[in-house]
Formats: C-alpha cells, sequence, structure tokens
C-alpha cells in the first residue's frame, strides 16, 4: 500500500456510486461516528475551557513547526545518547531500505507491528513481504482488515469503521475457522490467541507514534488493547516509525496534546494504554528491546513547511474532522482512494501524493465547516480544501473545460450590469420548456445533476428589484 | 434607522417572496429600506469553486456598490458572510483593502441585525404551526449568528418550535457541490430530511434559501409534505 489505496484506479464517481450503495458500510460509518461524537461532546462540554486547550493546542504545533529544524536535532541527539539510532529518510523508499536493512541484517523473518499510519503510507508491510516476512498487525482493527485479504483502512484512528461487528465475524469465521459470536470482547479474545503466538515469535517489532519527545529522545503511542506494549518489549529489536512533524518539546507539552488527542478521537480523558518508548534496554531493565532504532519519514512533508499549507503538519492524526463531515459519513473512507480520508485526507493526500489523481479529492466537501469547527489544533480545514480548488484551476489547469466556460460566465454575468439584467429577466422563459407546474424537474447542463435528484423552483416571474422598484413608486 | 437591503442574487431571480417578505419586516420595524440597484451577487459560488480571478469584480462590485450604506442587511447567513471574508481576500490591496474591511463591519444576516443592532426580541408576528429549524453551516460556524433567528422565532405567537435532530449537519447543499457531486448531495440530503419528517412539523424554516431550496427540492421529490419558508416570511406573518 502506499497513500493512494487500491480503491484509486476508479475514477472518483464510480467509487462513490459503489459506496453509497452500500448500507452496511453506511450504517456502520454513521452508528460509530455518532457514539464517538456523542462521548467527545460530552467531554468537552464538561470542560468547559475546550476552547482555551484548542487555543493553547494550536500555539504548541505552531511553535514546534516553526522551529521544527531545532527539535527535530535535539530529538536525534537524546535518542543517539539513549543508546538508539536514528535515520531520516527522505521519501519512501529510503524509509523502506532502512527498515529492509535492519531486518536483514537480523536475520530477521517474522515482524509484529502496532499501529502507524505512516507505515501504510510508506507501503511497508509490502516491501518487507517481498523480502519473504511475514508481517502481522497487532491493533485488532488493522489485524482484521490484514485477514481481509489486506484491505485497506478506511479511517486512520478505527481502521475497521466500515465493518460492522456482523462483517468482522465473518472474516473470522473465513479466516480463522472461528466459530463464536459477533461480541466484540469475544473476537478479541480469539484474536488474542492468534496474536500472542506471534508476539512470542516476532524478531523485530515496529510501532507508530503520536508523539516524539525531543527533550528525553522518547516516543509517545496511544492505544487501547496493550499491544504497542508487547510490540516494544518482546522482539529484540524495535523500529519506530513517525512523521517528520510528530515532535513535541517535553513531555508537558506531549501531556496536553495526549489530552485533546484522546478526547477528539475517541471521547476518552484518556485511553488504556500510553505507550512511552525512550531508547534500548538499559542494564537492570527487565524488558525492552536490544536494539532500538527511529524512522524519521520527510515524504514530502518539508515540502508543505512555509507554505500556505503549513497548518496542515499540525494535524495530531486524532480523525475527529472525519468523524464530523458529513461526505465521510456517507461514502466512508474507502471512496477517497487514500489511506488519509476524509477532510484531513482532503488536505493532505494532493500535498503528499500530488494532484494527480487526487484532484476531485478537493471537490468531496460541502465547505460546511463542521472539520474546522471540531479540529482540536484549529487547522483551517475547509479554507485549505477551498485552497486546493484554486490552485487545481489556475496553476494546474486541471478543471473540466465546461466547468471553466461556465464560470468565466458566472464571472462575467455577476460583475456585469447589463449582462446580468439580460439573463435574469430572460431566465423565467429560457428554462420554462423545463418546467412542470411551479418547477423544473428536468434539467440540462449543470441543472441536470441538480434535477437529477432535486426538484428546482422556477425564476420568478418579476424579479425581486423589479418588484422593489415598484414598492418604492419607481423613484428608488 | 437607514437598511440597505443585500438581497442576494438567489433571491432576486428565484424567490422574490423572500425579499419581499424581508423588505416588509423591515419596514414594519421602522426601518428605511433601500435597495442600492447595482448590487447583484457576492460571488461566493465562483470563489468557493476555485475561481478567485473571475470573482474578484463581482466583489469589488458589491464593495463599491454599498460604500455609502449605513447598514448591510441580507436574508441569508452565508451571503452575509460571504462578505465578512472580504477583507482577508483584499488584505493586500491598498485600495480596496480598506474599504472590504468598512463593508464587513456594517453587514448583517437579518436576525442578527433585528436582535443585535435593533436590539428586538418580538418582531410581532404570529404563525400558526409547528415549526422547525435548520441552522445553515456558514452563518452559524463561519459567521457565528445561533441565537438571533431562535430568539425571534421562540417569540412569535401561535408558533411552536420543534427542534430538528443532529441539526448541526450540513444539509449537502455547498454550492456547485450540489451539482458537482449530486449523488453525494442527495444522501446527505435524504438524512436531513428524514430529520424534518421526525420532528413532525409542518413547516420548516431557515436563514439561507440556498439550503432551504435544497431541503424543499428533495422534499418535494419525494414528495414529503412538509412546507419550506424562510424566515423572514415567518416573522412576516401578521
Ligand atoms: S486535521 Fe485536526 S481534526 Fe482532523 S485529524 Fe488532524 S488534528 Fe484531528
Amino acid at each position: 500500500m502506499s497513500i493512494k489505496t487500491k480503491f484509486a484506479g476508479d475514477k472518483f464517481k464510480v467509487r462513490v456510486e459503489k459506496k453509497v450503495k452500500d448500507s452496511f458500510m453506511r450504517g456502520a460509518v454513521a452508528s460509530a461516528t455518532d457514539t464517538i461524537n456523542g462521548r467527545k461532546n460530552q467531554l468537552t462540554a464538561e470542560m468547559g475551557n475546550w476552547e482555551d486547550w484548542r487555543n493553547h493546542g494550536e500555539e504548541i504545533r505552531k511553535h514546534v513547526l516553526e522551529n521544527l529544524d531545532y527539535y527535530l536535532h535535539q530529538f536525534s541527539e537524546n535518542v543517539a545518547k539513549n543508546g538508539g539510532h536514528v535515520y531520516f529518510a527522505a521519501n519512501a523508499e529510503e524509509a523502506n531500505k532502512y527498515i529492509r536493512e535492519v531486518v536483514q541484517k537480523k536475520n530477521a523473518k517474522k515482524i509484529i507491528k502496532a499501529k502507524s499510519m505512516v507505515t501504510e503510507e510508506i507501503g511497508m508491510n509490502d516491501s518487507l513481504e517481498e523480502i519473504g516476512c511475514e508481517v502481522v498487525e497487532s491493533d485488532l482493527g488493522e489485524f482484521i482488515l490484514q485477514l481481509d485479504d489486506k484491505e485497506p483502512p478506511s479511517h486512520i484512528v478505527v481502521p475497521t469503521l466500515h465493518k460492522n461487528k456482523e462483517q468482522m465475524r465473518a472474516v473470522f469465521e473465513r479466516k480463522l475457522n472461528y466459530e463464536g459470536s459477533s461480541q466484540p470482547e469475544e473476537l478479541a479474545l480469539c484474536a488474542r490467541k492468534v496474536l500472542r503466538e506471534k508476539f512470542l515469535a516476532a524478531d523485530v517489532g515496529v510501532i507508530g507514534c503520536n508523539f516524539a519527545i525531543a527533550e528525553t529522545g522518547s516516543t509517545t503511542l496511544v492505544t487501547n488493547e496493550g499491544n504497542a506494549d508487547l510490540v516494544a518489549d518482546l522482539p529484540k529489536t524495535l523500529i519506530v516509525c513517525m512523521g517528520m512533524e510528530r515532535i513535541v518539546p517535553t513531555f508537558e507539552e506531549m501531556d496536553v496534546l495526549v489530552g485533546l488527542l484522546t478526547r477528539s478521537a475517541v471521547g476518552q480523558k484518556l485511553t488504556s494504554y500510553v505507550t512511552n518508548l525512550t531508547g534500548p534496554r538499559r542494564e537492570g531493565d527487565v524488558d525492552g528491546p536490544e536494539e532500538f532504532h527511529v524512522v524519521i519519514v520527510d515524504n514530502g512533508r518539508s515540502n508543505i513547511l512555509g507554505t500556505e499549507f503549513q497548518p496542515v503538519l499540525q494535524c495530531i492524526r486524532c480523525a475527529a474532522c472525519i468523524n464530523i463531515c458529513p461526505v465521510y459519513r456517507h461514502i466512508g473512507g474507502h471512496a477517497y482512494g487514500s489511506i488519509y480520508p476524509g477532510p484531513i485526507g482532503i488536505v493532505l493526500t494532493p500535498l503528499l501524493d500530488g494532484y494527480e489523481g487526487n484532484k476531485e479529492l478537493p471537490y468531496a466537501s460541502t465547505l460546511c465547516a463542521a472539520c474546522t469547527e471540531v479540529c482540536p489544533v484549529k487547522i483551517p480545514l475547509h479554507q485549505l480544501i477551498r485552497r486546493h480548488r484554486e490552485i487545481i484551476v489556475e496553476k494546474e489547469g486541471k478543471a473540466p473545460f465546461s466547468e471553466k466556460m461556465m464560470m468565466k460566465a458566472f464571472g462575467l454575468g455577476t460583475s456585469n450590469a447589463s449582462l446580468y439584467n439580460m439573463a435574469s429577466r430572460m431566465a423565467h422563459s429560457v428554462v420554462k420548456p423545463l418546467t412542470k407546474g411551479d418547477k423544473i424537474t428536468k434539467g440540462v447542463g449543470p441543472l441536470k445533476e441538480w434535477t437529477d435528484y432535486k426538484d428546482m423552483p422556477k425564476p420568478n416571474k418579476e424579479r425581486f428589484r423589479d418588484w422593489f422598484k415598484k414598492h418604492k413608486g419607481g423613484n428608488n | 434607522m437607514k437598511v440597505s437591503l443585500f438581497g442576494t442574487c438567489l433571491v432576486d431571480v428565484l424567490k422574490a417572496d423572500i425579499g419581499k417578505a424581508t423588505v416588509e419586516l423591515l419596514e414594519h420595524l421602522g426601518c428605511e429600506v433601500d435597495y442600492p440597484e447595482g448590487q447583484i451577487c457576492c460571488g461566493q459560488p465562483t470563489y468557493n469553486s476555485g475561481y478567485l480571478n473571475e470573482t474578484i469584480p463581482a466583489m469589488k462590485r458589491m464593495i463599491d456598490v454599498f460604500a455609502d450604506s449605513k447598514y448591510v442587511v441580507g436574508p441569508s447567513g452565508s451571503c452575509v458572510y460571504m462578505l465578512h471574508e472580504y477583507p482577508h481576500i483584499f488584505k493586500d490591496d491598498p485600495v480596496y483593502g480598506p474599504k472590504a474591511k468598512a463593508l464587513a463591519e456594517k453587514s448583517y444576516e437579518l436576525t442578527q441585525f433585528i436582535v443585535e443592532v435593533m436590539g428586538i426580541e418580538d418582531v410581532g408576528a404570529t404563525f400558526n404551526g409547528k415549526v422547525t429549524y435548520h441552522p445553515s453551516c456558514h452563518m452559524t460556524r463561519l459567521l457565528g449568528v445561533k441565537n438571533p433567528p431562535l430568539t425571534l422565532l421562540k417569540n412569535v405567537k401561535g408558533l411552536e418550535f420543534t427542534e430538528l435532530p443532529q441539526k448541526e449537519y450540513c444539509c449537502g447543499f455547498g454550492g456547485t457541490f450540489s451539482v458537482k457531486m449530486g449523488r453525494i448531495s442527495e444522501k446527505i440530503v435524504d438524512e436531513k430530511v428524514e430529520h424534518v419528517k421526525e420532528t413532525g412539523a409542518e413547516y420548516l424554516t431557515g436563514a439561507d434559501y440556498s439550503c432551504l431550496m435544497n431541503i424543499s427540492g428533495r422534499m418535494e421529490r419525494l414528495g414529503v409534505p412538509v412546507k419550506v419558508l424562510h424566515i423572514a416570511q415567518i416573522l412576516n406573518s401578521r
């Protein structure tokens, strides 16, 4: 996998058409996001000063981005001091090459993973499988998707958000001969049995990173399953993968951001586990890896720094914007064709992966700004989505010709009084052939996509402005 | 009080009744209303579609047209918000930057103007019926106007107010989204229509005609018998 998923091959509209017909998926997404949003709203309301926390979160993230060089340097020095190795990967290839080398040096065949979106982004599993490794996902959601013929995640926090319990059970039955119920606890128990063997047999662990603490060279991952601890502690070699923007200055800022993250992501004050890792096992430690690597992945991020899109790097991957998005709600994550779906995905995907093949994404938004309102680090998501549209139109020249003509005409009609007067006076009679009673039911051109689903009112016989003139006795 | 009406292009061409109700309501409340003739459109459809260059002349026109107005009032939260976006768009323009700022500072959505500027919470309307209200996204989230419409509605005699479930969800209009992504728009508005039906309301109202046109267009297509009125039409019922 890379940023683009296997679904990206189809045209966006084809993907959408498939997904809006998938009532299981839409039901699962609506019910899961309603639950998370409900819990989140209750928690943040109880706090009473959620806005202050958001401001604080934004400040921290902005400060880090403005001083990223400094903090990355400090972080890597401290990882080295702790006895770990740091590798800066400019792109996916470099990251995968380094990870392969570490694995090959250890003659490792069995890899166990905890959650990490950046390893999805760089396609690490495929890269390791190519050299004959077995890579096992230990996050329950990722484990299910991997079992299900490597289905891509549809959400950045809950990768199986598109599946209901019965569908998950069916995967277990098909692949593991599972005979139990669809109760999450029972499913988890079954997964645990399979995974226990894998944990014990693994040569190398790979783990993601929510925050990397510059002052101590530590990395933090929040989970609800505790699998991250096992991934970090059992195998002799551990590789932490992180996007280069994951840095925070100290534990103090980490604490603030973890609070924002867990509340926003799952509506919890704190997740069950917060796994902090600081270098390899030291003398006297009872557990921990003997070798500790941190792979810091750029993969397009430094190109965003210093641009008008820099705020997107503030993201702490909480998925709150995804959970509140009306478009995501109805098309699910897979329709985006990117491992980063929803508003954050719309903004991030074209930046990391280019506009080619992603140019329809910025239009998959009503610009309702619910994402911007909910983002715990105050990224102006809807504005950045709109900015993508401008770039697509103006710089990339990728907008359809017919749309360009229409927009030019609209631009003229809304700035030239005689054109506007002519068009608006004529509107009533022009659309007459399309009307039925007082409405338009079968439109042409751009109206068609409206009237395919909705009626449209017939234009006024008398424009409002003409009425107003009369109302004022013709002397206005 | 002298008020310049920003009527919006949709109302001008598609729903003159909303404009009429707005004028009558403001006059009833003692305002002297004018309608600067040169106004056309705030430019939102092209601007939000990424056509900034095509939008600049329309926006400059609006800035010039309302230059002498004391207050600019419009029956659409979204279009009024667009005027508030102008200062950001023209921030580097030495001529239009300051003018845009002046326009934004004197521009109000209709209910916001009545409650916050005129200080009126009861417009003396009577309207018999069960009514639910859709708070449109740009009006609530971007312009920040949440309570004024509710305050005014709750003081209408005879009106039985019922809250719309999941009211803060977008109706699926989204400007050109509704014609570029018609299929998704349909699914989003279908959920809104379900919520409207759940309320048992006879009337759906709101302060943005574009969103109302979207929801009513779908309800008409589906044969849902809920009537749709702009809030100005309800507040102008006596
Ligand atoms: S953009 Fe904001 S809301 Fe969306 S995932 Fe990132 S931090 Fe969370």
